[in-house]
């Protein structure tokens, strides 16, 4: 390990520092975008003067702008995100109980759609423009155009309800009956499989081609070594880094977009709680759950990037 | 040949819904927003060619007007972001130095934040409607367009070309305008194509979640969203709008691949 190397990932892990707090900006100028005052929307009608006087004052909404943000920024850095505003449970363990939901079905799920894709695209690289190829990219295409949700609502029509194979409305915790809790968790992560292979099939496929045109595996094959070894050894490694990177956004956009997968199979997870809070006002739920996802996306994206130089040595070099 | 191909294939599946778009406009079988309560829950038949929903309305004229919504809903969506994210970008570009770093590291903190998200915060302030939802995504796709032109304008200042244009006397500005800005042009096509993808994607998402277009107003997704409760017992409701919303994908993305691939061979999919 080089000294460039950690001058890379120690570089790349200050980079979220500044990220973050920015992410942090974005989402209290956001918040106070809102019309109206969240003191008032609680309160509504039936609040006195003193009463939203009081709430105001409990919110520092009666300080300087920045002395908010201050305030605001302190609370939120020591995880007091507050309480929601229509049950009054602390807005932190409701995310991370609601996060172990989306989390489960959307690693398992990108997991499964790696190791089914990578291979599906290198295989189709490597018999480009053959009819192999063409029904690759045809299926990748065809699964990249579906929405997930409707996806979801045809699987849930004919594997549920027509096969009933698996249960199609409710949910319990892995902790009370995983046997259960797996087979709620079934159709959303197939689900998310089918549309994620498509984006990384796609991906993988087409670095694949371009790693096979360099010198090196020309090269590798004049040596005679098998075209499995060549595959394995030499492409494999050089087209995995771009769909490595693809993978952090995939993980970041689904952990955003798992909301509609969430309606459809009616599974408590982080995204129903953000779309509820939303349609509540209860904004510091809302709040908690942009930041707590963007925090998280921002995290993902650091990970992937620090095991980056594995599939690719160069960039901690440049 | 395989080309060709997709572009045909995608190009007819355009056309297609944007004349079912255009034709909306002037005619549907039935109206769209009219009740028939004795008329629920029909199957496909010779009256209802695609069966009519819970309240009774016909499904097929409701998917045409759908396809007005979501397509007018992608246009003004990707033109925000293309006008926005191409001035700020040659803003970026053209000056360079603070201005530029000051404004990378605002724009790679959006590009920090999944576009969903963004959009769905913003549709916290802006409201479930539809100027809501071009405003959400339209914003929460700037960033990218951002980068991508600032990007082309930082590499095409260095070319032969535009220094010559510079040695004969052409202020910084025109240079911009006339030599460079048409260069984007390609890139951004690609782009734009695959952003209108997104955004179908996105506005359809966002609508069955009930945070899109509003109701009684057709849209594929408020369908979709509308058609679940009753996905056993009457399924038509739930297939129509999903073969709507992938077929408009499948045309685009073949398209848009097509596009790639001639414009920019070197431009991977994102």
């Amino acid at each position: 390990m080089s000294s460039s190397f950690l001058l890379y990932l120690l570089r790349r892990a200050l980079w979220t520092v500044p990220t973050l707090l920015l992410v942090a900006v974005l989402v209290f100028v956001l918040m106070r975008l809102i019309p109206g005052d969240p003191a008032q929307l609680i309160l509504g009608d039936a609040g006195t003067a003193e009463q939203l006087a009081d709430l105001r004052a409990q919110f520092g909404l009666d300080k300087p702008i920045l002395v908010q943000f201050g305030l605001w920024l302190s609370h939120m850095a020591s995880g007091d995100f507050g309480h929601s505003l229509s049950s009054g449970e602390a807005v932190l363990p409701l995310l991370l109980e609601r996060f172990q939901v989306s989390a489960a079905i959307v690693l398992v799920a990108v997991g499964a759609a790696t190791l089914l894709a990578v291979p599906a695209g290198l295989f189709a690289a490597w018999k480009q423009n053959s009819l192999t190829d063409t029904v690759i990219v045809a299926g990748a295409t065809f699964f990249l155009s579906i929405p997930s949700f409707w996806l979801g609502l045809l699987l849930l029509l004919f594997v549920g309800l027509k096969l009933g194979w698996v249960p199609v409305v409710g949910y319990v915790t892995f902790s009370q009956d995983w046997r259960a809790a797996a087979s709620y968790l079934v159709l959303p992560v197939i689900t998310l499989t089918l549309i994620e292979m498509g984006v990384l099939t796609r991906m993988a496929r087409s670095s694949a081609i371009e790693t096979l045109r360099l010198e090196y595996v020309t090269h590798a094959r004049a040596k005679g070594l098998s075209e499995l070894r060549v595959l394995l050894r030499h492409v494999l490694p050089n087209a995995f880094a771009p769909t490595w990177t693809l993978i952090g956004l995939v993980l970041g956009n689904l952990l955003g977009g798992i909301a509609v997968l969430e309606t459809v199979f009616t599974l408590p997870g982080l995204g129903r709680l953000l779309v509820d809070a939303i349609f509540a006002r209860d904004y510091p739920v809302v709040q908690g759950c942009l930041l707590f996802t963007a925090g998280i996306y921002v995290l993902v994206n650091l990970v992937v990037d620090l095991f980056y130089p594995l599939f690719d040595p160069r960039v901690a070099t440049s | 040949m395989k080309l060709r191909t997709n572009a045909l294939i995608g190009g007819l599946l355009v056309a297609t819904v944007t004349a079912m778009a255009l034709l909306s406009v002037i005619w549907t079988p039935y109206n769209p927003l009219r009740l028939n309560l004795r008329m629920r829950l029909k199957p496909p038949g010779s009256l209802h060619w695609l069966g009519t929903d819970e309240f009774g309305r016909d499904i097929l004229s409701r998917l045409l007007a759908g396809a007005g919504a979501s397509l007018l809903v992608a246009a003004l969506t990707v033109l925000v972001a293309l006008l926005l994210g191409t001035l700020l970008g040659l803003i970026a570009g053209y000056f360079r130095g603070r201005i530029d770093r000051v404004m990378m590291v605002f724009n790679d903190a959006l590009l920090a934040f999944p576009g969903i998200l963004l959009a769905l915060g913003i549709m916290v302030v802006t409201g479930a409607n539809k100027y809501g939802i071009v405003l959400a995504l339209g914003l929460a796709y700037t960033p990218t367009v951002v980068r991508l032109v600032r990007g082309t304008v930082l590499s095409l200042r260095e070319k032969e070309y535009v220094e010559a244009s510079r040695v004969i006397g052409n202020s910084e500005l025109v240079t911009m305008l006339r030599h460079i800005l048409p260069n984007c042009a390609a890139p951004l096509m690609v782009l734009g194509t695959s952003m209108f993808g997104w955004v179908v994607l996105a506005e359809s998402a966002l609508s069955f979640l009930g945070l899109g277009v509003p109701p009684p107003a057709p849209t594929w997704g408020n369908m979709l969203s509308s058609g679940r409760p009753y996905i056993e017992s009457a399924a038509w409701l739930g297939i129509a709008p999903g073969v709507c919303i992938a077929l408009t994908l499948l045309g685009i993305n073949l398209l848009g691949d097509a596009l790639r691939d001639w414009l920019d061979p070197r431009m991977e999919p994102r």
